[in-house]
């Protein structure tokens, strides 16, 4: 076990963990945001440079501190490290540098966007980032494409992340998409129009930070925060997947099926294509309840929707929780009871 | 020319076979992929000065690894060329040394004699013009590099005509190993 | 002139033989290495010389060796940055082309000192030519017996290849190199681990520049005490300084470091002063990632001692008033030359060199060209000026791998020193983009 001390909070964690995950298990507005590193995909983490943190001791036995500001998703914690967030300047005129660096090609389409709502890049850009551009060139632009019937790809609005690269290759015996061309000029591609057919492709959907990659079957239908997401599951038959799903209804229609995410928007439990794409019957599933969406978000902060929270949800949680939800309110939880 | 007709699947010579299995034995059994790089190389001296999709392909079956892997690789190294070139491609080096010495009015130059526009291929078919970052002879700017060859120091009309006349008449052909492909003048006369 | 440890031969008749080399003293260093040394005892040389990497960080050698890690029964290797795409470095393949045994002849000896089995040579891609000159060498040395199977009956057994690259400067980048070597994109790695602990395969490696390998050669035949004898303070030994740009003689020139940058550029032994007869306006003294000062700096430093061509007394000042020795990549402009186009020129090659990984370097490269191309182009305005300093400093000491700096310092050193040029093209766009022109007006120097 190793101790650090991340913004002034103790934490203990075993050895090996990352920076980042440790101040994940403190938890609140100290954790720092993540736009490439994904939990369950190994290798992913430290190109997005948006988790960069200043450690101001090494550990116990060399406290000099670093010297230059290390991404703390895959920066492992020493004993008696200590690491400044928040709580530091340099990190968080970086942070806003790495929004703007991140923005400057970007479309900013949210409002045609079905990402909106539930976009890492947005929340980002919302709480780190400033409301006015210094960029003047042209934006670099691509063609969309689609990856077979499912899934399109928008490519400008990608951030090289790669995770939906770690994603096929983990998930999927033959990878057919990657990173082609270099620099600015990248792009997710299969070059040759290859088809992504997998019975798991449509998890990079889930995996994509942005809205690059979306689901086709979804496209347009409805704004994600005027659904209401429900956890159900079903027996599914498909070796490696166990049909545990979020379904996002609009009055009795279920819109779209994803997997469930957690506070921090990673999946924990791929799904399969058939989960994800062909049962959108309630009587395709069993309900288990609303699904809670933990996470702030830039549609609860922006107070497009009031914060609502389930009041049973309420009772249930720890009084140390709803100090918490009361420091810091605009959590949007059980859906269904809005 | 175009890759999506005369689908023939294309074939590595026998001497390209052979360099590709003395290559392999360069690198442990298990990491063969390693030898993409140089069997790519190979590819692109065997079939026309670049490597087509079915190129790339037929090199991911000779490794045993997946399409994408080769296509990701190719298209991130500037020395592969991804789409038909003309029989001789220049390379011509635009980073700043060689600009200190005039690549600029260099390749304002070769565009006016070869009929060639930077990114394209003369009308006849001989001369593609590709603009490279630096070749490392900062020393001998500017620069040209065709295939293997570096020609320097062409800051005169006459060095020029020399590069292209000698060109004129050649005729590119992969390389065999050990074979030496002919020193730049100023690592002869160093 | 000074000693010429590397070069001493570089002329001679058929010095790229196996023959002629051996007639030459060559391969003795093997010789001594496997016969009378322990591997421990040829680092402890190497530390003693207080060679430093001669790619471009200065980093001691001798010390990084040290660092390898060494589990039982995981192979180790040794490989050798041959990917020299700095611009303004041009020595790594005169010496291989020239000398292809001096290197081979390091390897064996370095491998030996690390106790790799297997090591290979990275060369960019570009220079296929030298490629072959290489294998001819090697193939001669494996039949002469100091490679292969028991060296010389030591006991001691040497595999070595050569690997092209094919066209990216991020390669030279060590981790990159090595993704490159595994036939990958050449994205650099996240660090740590580092590559002494899992380099090439997630194996232990060491990863050195040529000349820095070249420089073990003669560090085991003379002694790491007699190298260190040579140069100035922690600036020992000789180093190949590439010169190019607006000199008369450019070439590689092999000195003692400690030659003062003025005797450089204008002795007859040396560069020959500025072409044309014309002054020299700024020099880039270490390839073009390192900051670039006006002539006043170059040839004095802000206290107003002579600069000398050595790690310290280049970066004396930091980078307020020096800059870096770093690759020995020695890039002169004359007083015609316009350092808004020159800085638009490195800014170009370091946007199309990015990776594309991270974010900073990947989109911010590819700002500060535009901005850069727009002020040389008399379309900028002096917020463009300030705007360049923010994003080069967003860019620097953010990102996974040193390109960023790169990319950072040569935008930040030429807003810094030539201000005044950058704000003429701004107040004056006619004058600025006219054919030729160039902004006569005093450097900043301080």
């Amino acid at each position: 076990m190793a101790k650090i001390t991340f913004d002034g909070i103790e934490v203990e964690v075993p050895d090996g963990t990352t920076i980042l995950n440790a101040a994940r298990q403190i938890g609140g507005s100290i954790v720092p945001p993540a736009m490439c590193y994904y939990t369950p995909l190994k290798g992913s983490g430290g190109k997005c440079r948006a988790c960069l943190v200043k450690v101001s001791a090494g550990s116990a036995k060399d406290p000099r501190p670093m010297p230059k500001l290390v991404a703390s998703c895959i920066t492992t914690v020493q004993d008696g490290m200590v690491v400044e967030n928040t709580i530091n300047q340099q990190v968080m005129d970086v942070r806003k540098g790495i929004v703007e660096m991140l923005l400057i090609n970007h479309p900013l389409d949210c409002p045609v966007c079905d990402q909106a709502g539930e976009c890492s890049l947005q929340d980002f850009a919302f709480e780190h980032g400033v409301s006015t551009t210094r960029y003047e060139e042209e934006r670099r632009t691509f063609e969309k494409i689609d990856i077979g019937p499912l899934i399109q790809l928008h490519m400008t609005r990608c951030i090289l992340c790669y995770r939906c690269v770690y994603t096929a290759d983990q998930l999927t015996p033959e990878r057919v998409h990657g990173v082609l061309g270099r620099g600015d000029a990248s792009e997710i591609g299969t070059y040759i129009e290859n088809i992504i057919d997998n019975e798991f492709s449509g998890n990079v959907i889930d995996v994509c930070p942005v809205g690059a990659l979306t689901d086709k079957t979804f496209r347009f239908k409805q704004r994600v925060w005027f659904t209401k997401p429900v956890d159900a599951h079903r027996d599914c038959t498909t070796d490696k997947c166990n049909g545990r799903v979020t379904l996002w209804y609009k009055g009795k229609d279920v819109l779209r099926v994803t997997a469930r995410k957690d506070a921090y928007g990673e999946v924990k439990e791929w799904i399969c294509n058939t989960c994800r794409f062909d049962k959108k019957e309630t009587s395709d599933w069993v309900l288990e309840g609303p699904a809670h969406i933990s996470r702030a978000s830039v549609i609860a902060q922006n107070h497009y929707e009031l914060p609502v929270v389930n009041p049973q949800v309420i009772q249930d949680l720890p009084e140390s929780t709803t100090r918490e939800l009361e420091r810091n309110p605009p959590l949007r939880l059980g859906g269904l009871n809005n | 020319m175009e890759p999506t007709t005369a689908p023939t699947k294309p074939q590595f010579s026998p001497a390209a076979q052979a360099e590709i299995k003395r290559l392999l034995t360069h690198y442990p059994e298990d990491r063969s992929k390693s030898a993409l790089l140089p069997i790519l190389h190979i590819a692109q001296a065997e079939f026309g000065g670049w490597v087509s999709p079915e190129v790339q392909d037929l090199v991911a079956e000779t490794l045993g690894i997946k399409p994408i892997e080769v296509y990701e690789v190719a298209t991130f190294y500037t020395q592969y060329n991804l789409k038909p070139v003309g029989k001789h491609v220049l390379e011509i080096c635009r980073t700043g040394p060689c600009m200190l010495r005039g690549s600029d009015e260099l390749t304002a130059h070769l565009e006016r004699i070869t009929g060639a526009k930077v990114g394209g291929t003369s009308p006849d078919g001989t001369f593609t013009l590709k603009e490279v970052e630096c070749l490392a002879a900062c020393g001998f700017a500017p620069i040209v590099q065709v295939r293997e060859k570096y020609y320097e120091q062409l800051d005169t009309p006459e060095a020029v005509d020399a590069m292209l006349n000698e060109l004129k008449s050649l005729v590119h052909r992969p390389i065999l190993p050990w074979e030496e492909t002919g020193l730049p003048n100023s690592l002869k006369n160093y | 002139m000074g000693r010429k440890l590397l070069t001493e031969h570089i002329n001679v008749e058929g010095i790229n033989t196996f023959e002629v080399y051996r007639k030459h003293g060559g391969y003795r260093s093997v010789e001594k290495a496997l016969k009378t040394m322990t591997p421990d005892e040829v680092v402890e040389e190497v530390k003693k010389s207080g060679l430093r990497g001669r790619g471009g960080a200065g980093f001691p050698t001798g010390m990084k060796w040290s660092f390898l890690a060494k589990p039982e029964g995981v192979p180790r290797y040794l490989v050798c940055n041959a990917d020299e795409s700095e611009p303004g470095t041009f020595k790594d393949r005169q010496l291989m082309s020239k000398l292809p045994h001096l290197l081979i002849e390091g390897m064996i000896t370095g491998s030996y000192a690390l106790g790799a089995r297997t090591s290979y040579i990275y060369i960019r891609g570009e220079l296929l030519y030298v490629l072959r000159i290489l294998e001819k060498a090697i193939a001669e040395a494996y039949a002469a017996g100091f490679l292969g199977e028991n060296i010389l009956g030591s006991g001691y057994s040497l595999d070595l290849h050569v690997h092209p690259g094919a066209g990216a400067y991020i390669c030279g980048e060590e981790t990159a190199l090595l993704e490159s070597l595994e036939g990958k994109r050449g994205n650099p790695r996240n660090k740590p681990p580092f590559p002494a602990v899992q380099g090439l395969y997630a194996r232990p490696t060491v990863v050195n520049n040529v000349e820095t390998i070249a420089a073990v050669v003669p560090i085991i035949n003379e002694g790491g005490d007699e190298y260190a004898k040579l140069g100035v303070g922690k600036s020992t030994g000789t180093k190949l300084i590439s010169a190019c740009g607006h000199l008369n003689k450019p070439g590689i020139y092999e000195i003692e470091l400690g030659v003062p940058v003025e005797e450089f550029i204008y002795s007859d032994e040396y560069c020959g002063g500025i072409w044309k007869g014309r002054d020299l306006k700024a020099v880039v003294a270490g390839g073009s990632s390192v900051p670039i000062l006006p002539k006043e700096l170059i040839l004095k430093t802000a206290a107003g001692e002579n600069r000398l061509m050595t790690y310290e007394s280049l970066s004396d000042g930091g980078f307020v008033t020096g800059t870096m020795l770093g690759s020995g990549g020695f890039i002169a402009m004359d007083e015609t030359t316009c350092i808004v186009k020159n800085t638009w020129n490195f800014s170009r090659f370091y946007h199309h060199e990015s990776c594309g990984q991270c974010s900073p370097c990947r989109e911010g490269t590819g700002w500060m060209e535009k901005v850069l191309h727009r002020l040389e182009h008399g379309h900028g305005s002096m917020h463009d000026i300030d705007l360049l300093v923010s994003v080069a400093k967003q860019i620097e000491g953010n990102t996974i791998c040193p390109l960023g700096e790169a990319a950072a310092w040569p935008v930040a050193a030429a807003v810094r020193h030539f201000r005044h040029e950058f704000e003429w093209h701004v107040t004056h766009p006619k004058e600025a983009t006219a054919p030729g022109a160039a902004y006569r007006g005093p450097a900043v120097l301080a």
